[in-house]
């Protein structure tokens, strides 16, 4: 599975469109990442603990993004955006959508 | 004795204020020092904003390289935003903020791609969200995430 950002995939050519595939994940903190968290806000500075959940969890979409392409036919994904936001207190949405597409 | 265990919760106050102010501008320089020292080292991976701009027929290899990193404000900080909040104007430690972030995250994508033993980066893209418990609170942002995420080529050079 080929994934890229740009609208061909450099150095081969597309022969097929299948269109829109796309790939969402909801996580949370755990109550001990939290609790880190809350003191790292006092001090500042990055909060690596949520850095690996976000990266885990987009990780996650773009897996499922890329199954739902196979199970079209596809083999290679273009055109990937992603988006985060925040759907309720302490619970982020990791959001991957992008074009299916079949490459020779 | 008395007076200060009368006003506790300002002397708890005041404490975390210093803590905030001392531990978040130490962290602060040395972030940057980091930041700097890295890009410095990294300087010949090329990033582009634009799609189309490599020679299109000795491409070996393409693959999407991302960076993410969360970043929090201290607690001096914070209060000096919500402050700029009643005056307006440039509010400089959230800018100092969402720039580590976002310089954070670019890294973090040139690593990756180098890794994976590309030598430039076409179509990067930037995002920030805003993350944790104050996010959906319109006043205040807690931590910021920016990710960074473009098409890692490997070009075969002539």
């Amino acid at each position: 599975m080929i994934l890229t950002n740009v609208d061909t995939v450099p150095g081969k050519t597309i022969v097929e469109h299948f269109g829109i595939v796309q790939g969402s994940t909801v996580r949370a903190k755990h109550v001990g990442r939290d609790l880190m968290a809350g003191l790292k806000n006092l001090v500042g500075g990055e909060l690596k603990g949520y850095t690996e959940l976000l990266q885990d969890a987009r990780e996650e979409a773009t897996q499922r993004m890329a199954e739902q392409a196979q199970q079209m036919g596809g083999n290679a994904v273009v055109n990937i955006r992603f988006a985060t936001s925040s759907v309720a207190q302490g619970a982020a949405e990791l959001f991957a959508y992008g074009t299916a597409v079949r490459v020779e | 004795m008395d007076l200060l265990l009368e006003n506790l919760d300002l002397v708890i106050f005041v404490v975390l204020l210093c803590l905030g102010y001392s531990a978040g501008s130490w962290a602060e320089r040395n972030h940057y020092k980091a930041i700097e020292a890295r890009e410095q080292e990294l300087l010949d991976m090329a990033v582009v904003t634009a799609e189309g701009s490599f020679p299109k027929n000795n491409v070996t290899q393409a693959v999407l390289v991302t960076g993410n990193a969360v970043v929090s404000i201290d607690y001096f900080k914070r209060l000096l935003a919500i402050l700029r909040n009643i005056f307006g104007g440039r509010v400089k430690s959230y800018e100092s903020l969402v720039d580590r972030a976002r310089r954070e995250a670019i890294l973090r994508m040139k690593t990756a791609a180098k890794e994976q033993g590309a030598n430039m980066i076409v179509n990067l893209r930037l995002e920030t969200a805003a993350i944790g418990r104050n996010a959906n609170q319109k006043k205040q942002i807690g931590s910021v995430e920016a990710i960074a995420y473009g098409t890692a080529v490997r070009l075969n050079r002539p």
